[in-house]
């Protein structure tokens, strides 16, 4: 399954969201897609039971604008460099560790971490996070091992 | 003559607090000499930000204000412009502000004692390391904070910022069926908190007292939430229109907070003690009865035991919640209709960390000339303060990691939402 995290009301927050809806609509039938604030009990709800899940968020660290990171943490903990903003309390990196100390996590989790520019207000994706939505639909499509890419 | 030993203590990012702050102690030769909150986040505009806006905004502009607690934002906001308007609402209005806010005091409590709060008595770094040790404790948490979150998604459309709030009522009434599949998860909450608070008296406590006046609203016949007058244990009862006359604020330097005191200079409490003390008797006789079970006396001025009062608040609100699901008629209309009216208007709910006063002044068109918002923790500052104070005096022989770890905690037992107090934590220990 896919989860697409961010805030459609924060500029390129909403990335995370973006690549999931797309991802929906080239292969509406093969996964399921769900889309969330970064709530946790949300999150570990999303995501169970599911063998295996692709997690997209947008993310701030000092990679160009655009970039795509992408982050196995079936077996350890994602780097909290990329991933500190959360609304309250716990992040996206602390709600992986919090489901896995609790046997919540599934057997397989991916993340991908869509380098953003502008998280200021509005509905609008900057030219750098669009280009990295683009990117990250194809490397999504790719670690789900879709068929019907095209 | 001989050189004084100072020492400081000093942490830069308080964790497991809402937002951004810090704490500095200094003790000279074994006493203390200055204990210190600073709070760092920018100020927060918002009352400014509200002048020139419709009064129709406020509830929705103030809930911006805290992702923990909205709902108190939204219903001060709310219960000021209805003060001002005269403006009555339906017994089935009252009942669902009632409930979405029983929701927010489960979502809240559930992740303070929880998340950032327990992981303190039983000496885990957090929640995550908490739970690689106490998996079952964790899920009942996270649970909780669950059933927190669909009562908000069903009454207020979403767990956070909710968007079905209004000035005079709601834009849609849930229905009662919808309501109806509230009742299984919150009669599963409530066994959840009541094993919470037999869990939480379990903890090791220090046996402290704190010494200032506690202030909460209160009502007759219910535990305050939503409405109330302005009580306290030293004989202060007054309506929410006179707060201004009672309380007032200061700016400190160190902080980005304004500092409040009753108008006679007292320092005061508010918040889960504050409220226990004064109306232990008009909680549900279930979360009385628990209450008893393990022991915790009325009131409560150890603010360590702060924890085990949030726990039997837990209790009260799944019970609340219960009762007004089972008492709840779908209305003829969501929402009073509200025609603004040039004056003053004055709002105070209990926040989950404590009492939230609102005060506008609007023109006759409804345009919002003035705004003050006083949220719990900048009324709660001085007291912190003046807590963590002989806390220090207290322990001042603990190694500087251990001083440190029981300062943090001492601050955690408050709940402060550094977030909203800004208009805060780092933690610093000098021993000179």
């Amino acid at each position: 399954m896919v989860i697409g995290v961010g805030n459609s009301y924060r500029g390129d927050d909403a990335a995370g969201r973006e690549v999931a809806r797309r991802v929906q609509e080239r292969v509406p039938d093969e996964l399921e897609v769900v889309v969330c604030g970064l709530e946790p009990t949300r999150l570990i709800d999303a995501w169970e039971g599911a063998d295996a899940a692709i997690v997209v968020d947008a993310v701030s660290s000092e990679a160009e604008p655009g970039t795509v990171h992408r982050f196995d943490v079936t077996s350890e903990a994602l780097p909290s460099r990329e991933f500190r903003s959360s609304t309250h309390a716990l992040g996206i990196g602390e709600t992986i560790e919090l489901a896995r100390a609790i046997g919540r996590l599934p057997a397989r989790i991916v993340v991908f971490g869509i380098e953003g520019e502008v998280f200021g207000s509005g509905t609008e994706l900057s030219g750098p996070a669009q280009e990295g939505v683009e990117r990250a639909v194809e490397l999504v499509l790719e670690e789900a091992g879709c068929t019907s890419r095209h | 003559m001989s050189t004084p030993t100072r020492r400081t203590i000093k942490t830069d990012y308080l964790a497991r607090v809402e937002g951004e702050g810090a704490m500095s102690v200094r003790i000279v030769d074994g006493r203390v000499d200055e204990v210190e909150l600073r709070i760092f986040e920018p100020p927060r505009f918002f009352e400014a930000l509200l002048r020139g806006r419709s009064f129709l905004e406020a509830p929705d502009i103030t809930s911006r204000i805290c992702g923990i607690c909205p709902v108190a934002y939204q219903m001060s906001s709310i219960n000021a412009m209805e003060d001002l308007c005269g403006v009555e609402v339906s017994e089935p209005i009252r009942i669902l502000r009632r409930l979405l806010y029983c929701g927010e005091w489960i979502e809240s409590h559930a992740l303070h004692v929880y998340m950032l709060h327990a992981p303190d008595f039983l000496g885990y770094a957090g929640a995550v390391e908490m739970a690689r040790e106490h998996a079952d404790v964790v899920q009942r948490g996270l649970s909780l904070k669950k059933t927190g979150n669909e009562l908000m998604i069903v009454i207020g459309g979403r767990e956070i910022h909710p968007v079905n709030v209004k000035v005079g009522g709601f834009y849609r009434a849930p229905r009662k069926r919808e309501l109806r599949e509230l009742v299984e998860p919150l009669e599963r909450a409530r066994e959840a908190a009541l094993e919470t608070v037999r869990w939480t008296a379990g903890f090791e406590f220090p046996e402290r007292a704190v010494e200032c006046e506690l202030v909460s609203l209160a009502e007759q016949g219910a535990y305050a939430i939503e409405s109330g007058r302005v009580v306290s244990d030293r004989g202060l009862d007054v309506g929410v229109e006179d707060y201004d006359g009672h309380f007032f604020e200061e700016h400190v330097e160190r902080s980005n907070a304004l500092h409040s005191r009753r108008a006679d200079g007292v320092t005061y409490l508010c918040g889960p003690l504050a409220r226990y003390a004064l109306s232990a008797d008009r909680l549900s006789p279930l979360a009385r009865e628990v209450a008893g079970e393990v022991g915790l006396e009325v009131p409560c001025r150890d603010a360590f035991r702060s924890i085990v009062v949030r726990s039997v608040e837990l209790v009260y609100a799944c019970d609340e919640a219960l009762r007004l699901i089972g008492e709840y008629e779908e209305p003829d209309a969501p929402a009073a209709e509200v025609e603004p009216r040039a004056g003053v208007g004055h709002g105070a709910t209990e926040a989950p960390r404590g009492l939230l006063y609102h005060r506008y002044e609007l023109d006759a068109d409804g345009t919002i000339l003035d705004a003050k918002i006083v949220p719990p923790t900048s009324q709660n500052q001085l007291a912190i303060e003046e807590d963590l104070r002989q806390v220090v005096d207290r322990y001042h022989e603990l190694t500087d990691d251990d001083l440190r770890h029981v300062c943090e905690q001492a601050i955690r037992n408050f709940d402060p939402c550094i977030s909203c107090a800004t208009h805060f934590l780092d933690l610093k220990i000098v021993r000179e």
